[in-house]
C-alpha cells in the first residue's frame, strides 16, 4: 500500500474515513448500547459517507461529518423500530444489581447502563460533548439543533446521569447543574 | 482472530484502583464524567472486529454502484 504524494482525493478520503472508524464505533456503542447493532451502524455509515464523499469538504472535520451521518442513520433505524425492542432491558437489569462493595469509581458497565436510560437526544448530547470532546457548537451542528438546545440537553443529561449513578450526591449535583 | 466486543481488555481494571475519586475532592467534574470518557475510549482502543474486514471491498462496490 502506498499513500502520500501520489494519493488521490478518494484515497485520502478513504484513509481518513477508516481512521475515524474506532470513534464511530464508540459513538454508536454509546448511542445504542449493543455492540452488534453499533457495528452494523458504523459499517452502514461508512458506506453512506463513501457514497456521499463529494459532499465532504477536504480539510474539515471528518469525525464530525461522519458522526452526523451515523446519528441520522441511527435515528431513522430507531424510527423503523429495528433492533429497538431489546436494547436496553438487559442494561437496565444490570443497573439494578450494582454492587455496593466498591470504594472505587463506578464500573463502566454501570455507566453504559445509566446512559441507556437517557433519552436518545440526551444520550447523544452527552456522548458528543462529554465523551467525544466536541464543542457545543460542533455537537449542535452534528445533531442539527440550536446551540442552546444542545447545552440544555447536555445539562439535563448530566443531571439525570449523576442522579442515576450516585443518588446520594444528588443535592450537590443539582447545585452544580443549576449554576 | 477473535475480539471480545462487549468487554474490552482492561475494562475491569478500574475496579482495582481504589479511592481515585477521593483524591480530587475539589474537582468540579463529577466522577462519572471520567467514566463516560473511559467508556468511549475503551471502544476507541478496541481493535476493529473481523466483521470490518470486508468494509474496503464494500466501499469499492459502493463506488461503482453510485447513483
Amino acid at each position: 500500500m502506498t499513500d502520500g504524494s501520489s494519493a488521490t482525493g478518494d484515497e485520502v478520503f478513504k484513509r481518513d474515513l477508516l481512521a475515524v472508524l474506532p470513534h464511530l464505533r464508540a459513538f454508536a456503542r454509546g448511542l445504542c448500547g449493543r455492540p452488534d447493532f453499533a457495528d452494523d451502524l458504523v459499517q452502514e455509515t461508512a458506506i453512506k459517507a463513501w457514497v456521499a464523499r463529494d459532499r465532504f469538504t477536504p480539510g474539515t472535520n471528518m469525525r464530525a461529518w461522519t458522526f452526523a451521518i451515523l446519528r441520522n442513520h441511527f435515528l431513522s433505524e430507531l424510527r423503523r423500530n429495528r433492533h429497538q425492542a431489546d436494547y436496553d432491558s438487559d442494561a437496565a437489569e444490570r443497573m439494578l444489581v450494582m454492587e455496593p462493595d466498591q470504594e472505587a469509581p463506578l464500573h463502566l458497565s454501570d455507566m453504559e447502563a445509566a446512559l441507556l436510560k437517557l433519552s436518545p437526544e440526551r444520550r447523544e448530547a452527552l456522548l458528543l460533548v462529554g465523551a467525544g470532546g466536541f464543542t457545543y457548537e460542533e455537537a449542535a451542528r452534528i445533531s442539527d439543533c440550536a446551540i442552546g438546545t444542545m447545552k440544555s440537553r447536555v445539562a439535563r443529561a448530566r443531571y439525570q446521569l449523576a442522579h442515576l449513578l450516585d443518588p446520594d450526591r444528588d443535592t450537590i449535583t443539582i447545585e452544580h447543574e443549576k449554576a | 482472530m477473535e475480539f471480545v466486543l462487549s468487554r474490552p481488555p482492561g475494562m475491569d481494571d478500574r475496579k482495582r484502583t481504589p479511592g481515585r475519586s477521593s483524591k480530587h475532592p475539589e474537582t468540579k467534574e463529577p466522577g462519572w464524567a471520567e467514566g463516560l470518557r473511559q467508556l468511549y475510549n475503551s471502544v476507541v482502543h478496541e481493535p476493529l472486529p473481523d466483521s470490518f474486514d470486508d468494509l474496503l471491498k464494500k466501499l469499492d462496490r459502493a463506488k461503482t454502484e453510485r447513483d
